[in-house]
């Protein structure tokens, strides 16, 4: 198990170097160079030469992407020229935001996918299931967006029940001062991620309804409830721990669309801005983090799902 | 080479499959194995056959390639001349579906802008599941350092959120339809690429493919004539989920405003740009556009699904 463990961190570690390298790469692919991208297209050589000495951008590439790590290994993300502030003080500003809007949509994505797959499972073919499937699986066929825009045109501007906005608050307090305002981003993104788990988990449910303890656990006369709740929930719950570890990614996206959409405060919304900005240091700083979430995410799942099964070992 | 003979060569029907005598590479497998391959095939069809559901979503797909081909042929309007004096007119007589806030009328904007997504979906789809393909069955076959090094590129490409990428690189440069297919496959080939690993991995300890090893077969004849065609059936599938994909991530670029740039007609882009006019009751300008990319989304799907069901029919068959 050690062995197993230390290998999974090896390999993660790994993965954050690709990233850093692909994100370095990608500043270079910028047309023309970062300074003229900074200072603009009319700066004088002697300004450009200046920038790119005190950035250390004269140094070979091999030299720059070795501080580029340095500067990352000590919590630097970068600086933005256009705000006039350093990116990981504008990211941590906004990270909680992201971390109340995310987790309250994980949250009760889990609390209504979870049930709903075991009973469609329970329940399989029959005109329950047949409703969940087919509206879970148009959820899942929505852009996110499409979904937000529907929810804005019936609950917002057709029944008044919630505005169209997020509460225009820079901290997690201020959001949470106007719950209503939170409503339509948190609900929309549970129900991206409600068609994304219940899919998920109405097939693990199934495969574990046919499993031989189960079968079992019938047989000895154990409730039907108690089966469900002591054999088939915690053991579908083990592929939906996978799961949510595996989902970082759709979630950082419908995340950031969601935040374009309602106007939260958050950093799917401050990297839109600085693409829409062209402020490069913003959009490198936030990929590199987005990187080292998704393959903290990755590494959660397999770790989770080793831990949490004890039949699973890798060799 | 024969038809029957390429055929043979795939052998993918489960079960089958057992150490072949030397020599018999040349001489009887036509015989042999011909059949089976041609029956695994024709039973996912009719298996498909027998999915109204994944009918419906080819019968929708096949509509609106239809309709977005040939429609502008019979359908003419001017896609590229704003016209101020016909903005935000609602449907009536000559505008089935009214016009938008350049002046542009809606239908024929659909039929435009559903020629680029679908030739964009199935380009990148075609084009991703390729290098996925070609990768995933190196990578699979190759194994140890190289395996690992492979897929280790896989996770670091998959360990940034595409649309990031692609908002970033949009910004970058300026999108073309070329440039969009090209830089969606580039992000699209990892989940194939994984895939198609995962397959070879179990495929190659399968006996048929260790008598091509045995008897001296180089590895790329194992690939091409042994692992793609076994695979092929679950490379269908994701290729199908890769259009719809390709469709989702495109329409959302364009919504975001970082797809082809004006003129050019995107679903996502009128959506964009009709939601705008959302409290302004418009609803001309929302719902066709957000109806057209969610139905066709829903049809690949439906495809998808339908043909991974008949798979599973044929194996649980064979």
């Amino acid at each position: 198990m050690a062995g197993f463990i230390l290998r999974r961190i090896g390999q993660a570690v790994i993965v954050v170097v690709g990233v850093t390298l692909v994100t370095f790469l990608l500043e270079h692919l910028i047309p023309g160079s970062l300074a003229h991208a900074i200072l603009g297209t009319r700066a004088s050589p002697g300004a450009i030469a200046a920038f790119n000495r005190s950035n250390g951008l004269d140094h070979p590439l091999v030299e720059q992407y070795a501080a580029f790590l340095g500067r990352l290994a000590a919590g630097n993300l970068g600086y933005s020229y256009r705000l006039n502030q350093s990116v990981d003080s504008l990211v941590l500003h906004q990270l909680p935001n992201d971390v109340l809007l995310v987790g309250a949509a994980l949250a009760l994505a889990l609390l209504i996918a979870v049930p709903l797959g075991i009973a469609q499972a329970v329940h399989r073919n029959r005109a329950i299931d047949h409703v969940a499937t087919s509206a879970t699986f148009a959820l899942y066929s929505m852009p996110s967006y499409w979904l937000a825009i529907l929810l804005i045109a019936g609950l917002s501007i057709g029944l008044h029940a919630f505005p169209a906005e997020a509460p225009q608050a820079a901290t997690v307090g201020g959001l949470l001062a106007s719950p209503r305002g939170l409503v339509l981003p948190v609900l929309t993104l549970t129900l991206v991620n409600v068609a994304l788990f219940s899919r998920y988990m109405r097939a693990a449910a199934i495969a574990t309804l046919a499993e031989d303890y189960v079968r079992v656990a019938r047989a000895k006369g154990l409730p039907a409830r108690l089966v469900l709740s002591r054999h088939v929930l915690r053991n579908s719950l083990i592929s939906v721990t996978t799961l949510v570890g595996l989902s970082f990614p759709a979630v950082l996206t419908s995340g950031l669309i969601v935040e374009y959409v309602y106007n939260v405060p958050g950093v799917g919304l401050t990297y839109y801005t600085a693409a829409v900005n062209a402020d490069y240091p913003v959009e490198l700083g936030i990929t590199v983090l987005v990187g080292v979430v998704t393959v903290l995410g990755n590494l959660f799942a397999d770790l989770a799902y080793a831990a949490l099964d004890p039949r699973i070992r890798y060799e | 080479m024969s038809d029957g003979l390429r055929a043979a060569d795939s052998t993918p029907a489960p079960g089958l499959a057992r150490p072949a005598p030397p020599g018999a590479d040349r001489l009887d497998r036509p015989l042999q194995h011909g059949r089976p391959v041609r029956a695994g095939r024709a039973r996912v069809l009719r298996a498909f056959a027998g999915q109204r559901l994944g009918l419906a979503g080819l019968a929708l797909i096949a509509l609106f390639t239809l309709c977005c081909f040939v429609g502008p042929l019979v359908y003419h309007t001017d896609q590229v001349h704003a016209n101020i004096q016909l903005t935000n007119l609602p449907p009536g007589p000559g505008r089935p579906l009214g016009t938008d806030s350049n002046g542009y009328d809606i239908l024929g904007r659909l039929l435009v802008g559903g020629q680029s997504t679908l030739e964009i979906g199935f380009a990148v789809a075609l084009l991703a599941t390729a290098l996925g393909m070609v990768w995933g069955a190196i990578s699979g076959l190759a194994g140890g350092l190289a395996d690992a090094v492979m897929m280790r590129v896989v996770d670091i490409a998959l360990a940034i959120p595409a649309i990031f990428l692609l908002i970033f690189l949009s910004s970058v440069l300026r999108p073309t339809t070329g440039l969009l297919i090209l830089v969606l496959s580039l992000l699209s080939w990892l989940g194939p690429a994984r895939l198609v690993r995962g397959e070879t991995l179990s495929l190659r300890t399968r006996e048929f493919v260790e008598a091509v090893t045995v008897m001296g077969g180089r590895r790329l004849r194992v690939v091409a004539r042994h692992l793609i065609p076994n695979a092929f059936g679950v490379i269908v599938v994701s290729a199908t989920f890769q259009v719809a994909d390709a469709i989702i991530l495109l329409a959302t670029l364009s919504f975001l405003g970082f797809g082809l740039p004006p003129p050019a007609a995107t679903w996502g882009g009128m959506l964009s740009q009709g939601t705008t006019y959302l409290l302004d009751g418009y609803w001309w300008e929302v719902y066709p556009a957000g109806f057209a990319i969610m139905l066709t989304v829903i049809a690949f799907n439906l495809v998808a699904d339908a043909l991974a069901a008949s798979l599973d029919a044929r194996q649980r068959a064979g």
